[in-house]
This record gives C-alpha cells, sequence and structure tokens, in this order.
C-alpha cells in the first residue's frame, strides 16, 4: 500500500533518509506539544493567589494610636508587620548605628518614608514582621525581649535587629524589609504586599 | 488472541527491566495487540470514555483544591472559583460540561455495543463491567451535582434520597444513613463530597478490569464475525488504531470546547445558580439530561399493581430499567452478533433507540402537559350549583359561556377557563417505557427463535475486501 512505499520514497530535493513520514511525525508532536502547554498553563496558574486573595493585599493603619516606645503588629494577607513608635533615645541610637559595621548597610534615614507634608517622620519605623533568617516573627518591645541592640530578638536562632530593624548579630542575613507604605494623611499610612 | 508476546528488549537497561519488572513488555504488547481491520468510528467511543475520564479526574482535583464542603459555603466557594480563581471558569465549564461529554459518549459507546452484539459470548463479563461502569457514574454524577449547592442540587438530592426510601423495609435505613441526619444537610454534603472523590478513581480500576477482560478474547468488529486468522483479519493496535482513536478524540474535543467556551450553561439548569433553599422548591425539578429517561420511567408508572404502590412500582421500573442492562447476554438468545445481519431485531433497535432519546425528553417535560394537542383550546365554565356540587361546562363559545356566567347567581363562585385537550407526556412516557421492557424482556429473547438472519461473510478479511471491491487479497495483506 502506498503509505508502506512512503516510507521509503525521498522527497524530491530533500536529504536522502528525510521523508514525509518523519515530517509527519515532527509536525504531530510539534502540535501535541503546544497543546499540551497551552492546556497545562491554566491548570498550573489556577494555583497562584485568587483575586480575592490579591484584593486582600493592603491596610491602613493608624500611627497615632501607637504607644511611645512601642508598637503594633499588624497580619496583611496573613503576613505580618510592625509598626513601632520610637522614643528620641531610640531614634539616637539608630542614627548612631549608622556609621557601625553592618551586615547589610542601609541608613536609618534610608529605611523612612516621607510623611505628608514631605518630611521624613523618624518616630515611625514600618517594617516587616518577617525575621529575614527562616522566617520567624521576632520578640520585641511588648514581649518584653528586644535584643542586645535595642530593637528586636528573634527567638528562633538568636538574631538581634536594632532600633532601625537591621540586622547586628546572629544568623539573619538582612534587614527587616522596609513594605511599600505611604502616607494618606498625617497620621494614616497604606501599606501594600 | 493476544498469543505469544513479541517484545523483544534491545538496550542494557530494558534487559534487566524485563527480567525484574516486565513494564515495558506490558505496554509492548498492549500497542501490538491484534485489532480487527474492520473497526468503524463507533469503535473509537472506548478511547473517548478514557479521555474523559481522565479529564474528570484532572479538573475535579483541581477543583477540590477550592471547594468547601459546607452548606454555608459550599455555593460561594464555587461562585469564587468562577469569579476569583485565575482560569476557575474555565476548570469548572470543563469539569460540568465534562459530565455531560462522558454520559454523551458512553450512551454511544453502549448502543454500539447492543448493535453489533458485542455483550454476546464470550464478551460477557466486559459488558457486565462495562454495565458497572455506567451506574457508578451515575452515582458520581448525581453526587457531584449536589455539591455547589444550588437549587437544583438540593432539591434533586431529596427527591432521589426520598426515592430511596420508598423501597420497604431497607428504604427507610439506607435513606437515613444516606444522609446523615433528618433532611439533607452539612452531613450529606461531606459524605457525597468524600464518595465523589473516590468513586471515579474506583471507576478507573473496574476500567482496567473491562480492559483486561476485552483483552482476553479481543475486539468484536462491525460483522460480529470472529477473528479466524490474526494475519489476515488484524492490524496492530498501534499505530492503526492510536492514529484512529486520537483522531476521533480531537474532533470529540472540538465538540467538547464548544459547549465549554460557547454554551457553557445550556446542558445545565438555570435554578442550580440559585443558593439551596430548603423552605422552597423550584417550580419544575428535573434531574440532569443524562438521567432523563430513567426519570421518565419512573413517572411513568402512575398505577398501583395490586398490594403494590405506584410510588415503589416506579422505583422498581427505573431500577429495573438498569437491572435488564446486566443481564441482557441472557436476554438476547440469537447467536448472530451484528444486528446488520438481523434484519428485524435492527428495526426493533432503531425504534430502542429512538424510544430511549424520546424517554430523555418525556423526563424534560411536565407529565400533564401536551405533547401535541388535539384542536383548537375552548373554554369551560366552572362554577357550583344549587346542590353544591361542582360543574363544568365546556364550549367552543365565549360570548354564549360569558352570557351564561352572568345568569349565574353570585353564590355559584362561576369562572371561564381556557380547557385544552391533547396528548400527555406521561402518556408517551408510558408508550415508550413499555417498549423499553419489552425490547429486553420479549423481542431480543424471542427473537433468537424466530428470525432468520442473513448471511454473514466467512471473515473479517472477506468482508473488507467484498467491501473494496477488490478480488485477491494483496491490499490487505500484512
Ligand atoms: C467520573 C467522573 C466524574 C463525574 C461524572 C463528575 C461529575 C460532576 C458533576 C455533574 C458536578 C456538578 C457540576 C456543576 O454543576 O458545578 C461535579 C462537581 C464537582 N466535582 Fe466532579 N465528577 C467526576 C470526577 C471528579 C473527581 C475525580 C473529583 C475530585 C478529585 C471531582 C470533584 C468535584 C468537585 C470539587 C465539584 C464541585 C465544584 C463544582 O460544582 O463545580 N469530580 N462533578
Ligand atoms: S528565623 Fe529568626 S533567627 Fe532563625
Amino acid at each position: 500500500m502506498s503509505e508502506h512505499g512512503s516510507k521509503t520514497a525521498p522527497i524530491a530535493g530533500a536529504h536522502a533518509g528525510e521523508t514525509r513520514r518523519d515530517f509527519i511525525h515532527i509536525a504531530a508532536a510539534t502540535v501535541t506539544a503546544g497543546g499540551v502547554a497551552a492546556v497545562a498553563w491554566p491548570f498550573v496558574q489556577q494555583l497562584a493567589p485568587a483575586a480575592d486573595t490579591r484584593a486582600l493585599s493592603s491596610a491602613e493603619v493608624d500611627v497615632s494610636k501607637v504607644p511611645l516606645g512601642s508598637e503594633i503588629r499588624v497580619l496583611i494577607g496573613g503576613q505580618p508587620f510592625f509598626i513601632r513608635h520610637r522614643t528620641p533615645g531610640e531614634i539616637a541610637s539608630a542614627k548612631a548605628g549608622d556609621t557601625a559595621q553592618l551586615r547589610d548597610p542601609a541608613t536609618d534615614d534610608s529605611r523612612l518614608v516621607k510623611g505628608a507634608d514631605g518630611n521624613l517622620n523618624p518616630a515611625i519605623l514600618v517594617t516587616s514582621g518577617t525575621c529575614t533568617h527562616l522566617g520567624c516573627v521576632p520578640v520585641g518591645p511588648a514581649q518584653g525581649s528586644v535584643g542586645e541592640f535595642g530593637g528586636w530578638y528573634c527567638p528562633c536562632h538568636g538574631s538581634h535587629y536594632d532600633t532601625s530593624g537591621r540586622v547586628r548579630k546572629g544568623p539573619a542575613p538582612k534587614n527587616l524589609a522596609i513594605p511599600k507604605y505611604e502616607y494618606s494623611s498625617p497620621t494614616m499610612i497604606k501599606i501594600s504586599l | 488472541m493476544s498469543g505469544p508476546s513479541t517484545y523483544e528488549p534491545k538496550s542494557g537497561f530494558t534487559k534487566w527491566m524485563d527480567e525484574r519488572l516486565p513494564i515495558i513488555r506490558f505496554g509492548a504488547d498492549l500497542m501490538d495487540f491484534p485489532t480487527p481491520k474492520n473497526l468503524n468510528y463507533w469503535w473509537t467511543f472506548g478511547g473517548i470514555l478514557a479521555a474523559c475520564l481522565a479529564i474528570q479526574i484532572v479538573t475535579g482535583i483541581v477543583l477540590a483544591m477550592h471547594y468547601v464542603a459546607n452548606t454555608q459555603m459550599a455555593f460561594a466557594s464555587v461562585e469564587r472559583i468562577m469569579r476569583d480563581i485565575d482560569f476557575g471558569w474555565l476548570i469548572r465549564n470543563i469539569h460540568a460540561n465534562g459530565a455531560s461529554m462522558f454520559f454523551l459518549a458512553v450512551y454511544i459507546h453502549m448502543f454500539r455495543g447492543m448493535y453489533y452484539g458485542s455483550y454476546k459470548n464470550p464478551r460477557e463479563v466486559i459488558w457486565i463491567l462495562g454495565v458497572v461502569i455506567y451506574f457508578l457514574m451515575m452515582a458520581t454524577a448525581f453526587m457531584g451535582y449536589v455539591l455547589p449547592w444550588g437549587q437544583m442540587s438540593f432539591h434533586g438530592s431529596a427527591v432521589i434520597t426520598n426515592l430511596i426510601g420508598a423501597i420497604p423495609l431497607i428504604g427507610e435505613p439506607i435513606k437515613t444513613y444516606l444522609m446523615g441526619g433528618p433532611a439533607i444537610g452539612d452531613p450529606t454534603l461531606n459524605r457525597f463530597f468524600s464518595l465523589h472523590y473516590l468513586l471515579p478513581f474506583v471507576i478507573a480500576g473496574i476500567v482496567v478490569l473491562h480492559i483486561w477482560a476485552l483483552h482476553v478474547p479481543g475486539n468484536n468488529n462491525p460483522t460480529g464475525v470472529s477473528v479466524k486468522d490474526v494475519k489476515k483479519d488484524t492490524v496492530p493496535f498501534h499505530p492503526y488504531y492510536t492514529v484512529k482513536d486520537g483522531f476521533a478524540i480531537v474532533i470529540f474535543l472540538i465538540l467538547f470546547a464548544l459547549f465549554v467556551f460557547y454554551f457553557p450553561n445550556a446542558l445545565g439548569h438555570a435554578d442550580n445558580s440559585v443558593e439551596a433553599n430548603p423552605l422552597q422548591t423550584p417550580a419544575h425539578i428535573v434531574p440532569e439530561w443524562y438521567l432523563l429517561p430513567f426519570y421518565a420511567i419512573l413517572r411513568a408508572v402512575t398505577f398501583d399493581i395490586g398490594p403494590i404502590p405506584a410510588k415503589l412500582l416506579g422505583v422498581i421500573a427505573m431500577f429495573g430499567a438498569i437491572v435488564v442492562l446486566f443481564i441482557l447476554p441472557w436476554l438476547d438468545t440469537s447467536k448472530v452478533r451484528s444486528m446488520r445481519y438481523r434484519p428485524v431485531a435492527r428495526s426493533l433497535f432503531v425504534v430502542f433507540a429512538f424510544a430511549s432519546v424520546g424517554l430523555g425528553f418525556c423526563g424534560a417535560n411536565d407529565p400533564d402537559k401536551f405533547v401535541f394537542n388535539f384542536g383548537p383550546d375552548k373554554v369551560a365554565l366552572v362554577y357550583t350549583d344549587t346542590n353544591r356540587q361542582p360543574q363544568r361546562e365546556v364550549s367552543d363559545d365565549y360570548a354564549a359561556l360569558r352570557a351564561r356566567q352572568s345568569a349565574l347567581p353570585p353564590t355559584a363562585g362561576a369562572a371561564i377557563e381556557v380547557q385544552s385537550e391533547g396528548f400527555k407526556w406521561l402518556w408517551l412516557s408510558q408508550i415508550l417505557g413499555a417498549y423499553y421492557f419489552l425490547y429486553f424482556l420479549v423481542f431480543l429473547p424471542l427473537l433468537g427463535v424466530i428470525e432468520k438472519p442473513k448471511p454473514r461473510p466467512a471473515s473479517i478479511a472477506d468482508s473488507v475486501r467484498k467491501k473494496h471491491g477488490s478480488a485477491t487479497p494483496a491490499a490487505a495483506a500484512h
């Protein structure tokens, strides 16, 4: 039958050994691979955070409610954040730290954002509440332990953070991250993931 | 049929493997399986069904990642799948329409088997396993339909569980065990979800047995004539039928996609987009289309027979309609498999197929509405006479009735109604339901004795050669 014949009949001008059958095989495999990829995509993408989950990824906080020398903790989409009202002493110690030997160098000013009046507000420090080592939530003034540098202490493996949230001792490689946030009024901030 | 394995491991690894777990040999033998060379497209539905089962399992596992089996949250979780999960709308539409496509394919597959006598000796076990799969599919689909917790989910499941409650003695306890409480509620939803997840895998296991049983005698074929000479009558499954099945699956998926993307709700019911409300039953309660013929048989029984009340008789008839499928191999007494060579059985089969589809339409329609009207509508005057008896006067003349009405005293409470006469869906379902059972219980057993079959081809190779008009077997040589 003809289909058996074509197995050995070379296409005019093609290299010897290449047959129409090879072409059909390659074309079919290519179309199949394209189809599989097109179907696989939605089945993988459905695992991503859903629209309602994504919609819950910001929160507004009234910073005037944070007691001086302490902090409040908020969860946004299940992730913890610290909003700390620093005392003048803590601010001074954070500034002093700018010139110390730092594992992850950053000035205190670079870790603040401008308020509604266009000036930095050093009294309010907003950081992520996730230790950069393996993700524990460090303890702070409200839990009665601030570590050797006055900021936070991570009980899991002993990382110490200063009053600017910079890592000063222990296994954590990075400073506590500064989230995306902005002042929507002199006392309200909006934190987004 | 399969004969000795012709697989020969070539590389070092395949040789090593072959002595330990001959799984490569197993796959190679499957691909090499000698398959009648004359199978038509009705034989592609087995492959299509395998694809359907895989699609239901994959989409179902994804849905289960987002679905919440709790009466307070189930409906909202399905809405969330439709609106918030990336591609959730797609995956749910595939799963919901996939159930319909699955049943479409299984019905074609079963009618194929009935027409070509694939249930007969030596394939009875293949057939029975198939009916088991079909039964489990119905159970799976029924429980799946409860999960989105819409109005039809709730009230449909109430109807089905009450059906089971109609069975004497064991009915009530079974019903209570199914529901896990006085009514359909959280316990019911949770066990239905668990079973809805489990049963498809049970189905997959029985599919394995079904194919195992198939690989003992090998495929039937459109002539129904057994393979006589493996060389002349068969071709290897791969590439001949992998390609044919593959092509058919692609065509089937196009139809599937048409529903998923353009008519995703055409096969569903609008009431199921309304959250379940136990205090209010929808005006018109129907199951999904693929269960309608059985629903019609259930409702067709409106009469008591002796001590058996109509309600129980209906349930017996409905389950009986499935049970006859199990014993079909012994009901059909003819030795001739394919209806190509059974002129009388063939005509009765065609009527049977139409009757089955017709029963589906009966199930979808209100039994007391009319298939067609006997004539133009009339008007009727209804009132209470002086002896406090209800009276009804029918006429074509509205004005005359109107005059009669005003002549009656106010205490008669006279009113005018439209009066139509027609052929009720109920009667159609009684006729078609009767045919359904006659076909299995009377026609098939009798025909084997009284019908004179037409001559059959001597072999598969012979029938192929005749069809293609070549005298020599050369063209078909393999
Ligand atoms: C034999 C194969 C199957 C059939 C015939 C089937 C049938 C159905 C049906 C008819 C529905 C209701 C569709 C709707 O209107 O929303 C449904 C829903 C559902 N099924 Fe299946 N199913 C199958 C396999 C599976 C499997 C294997 C899983 C899980 C692993 C699964 C999980 C679900 C879930 C979570 C729902 C509720 C979500 C929804 O309503 O869309 N199904 N199924
Ligand atoms: S997680 Fe914080 S120190 Fe290890």
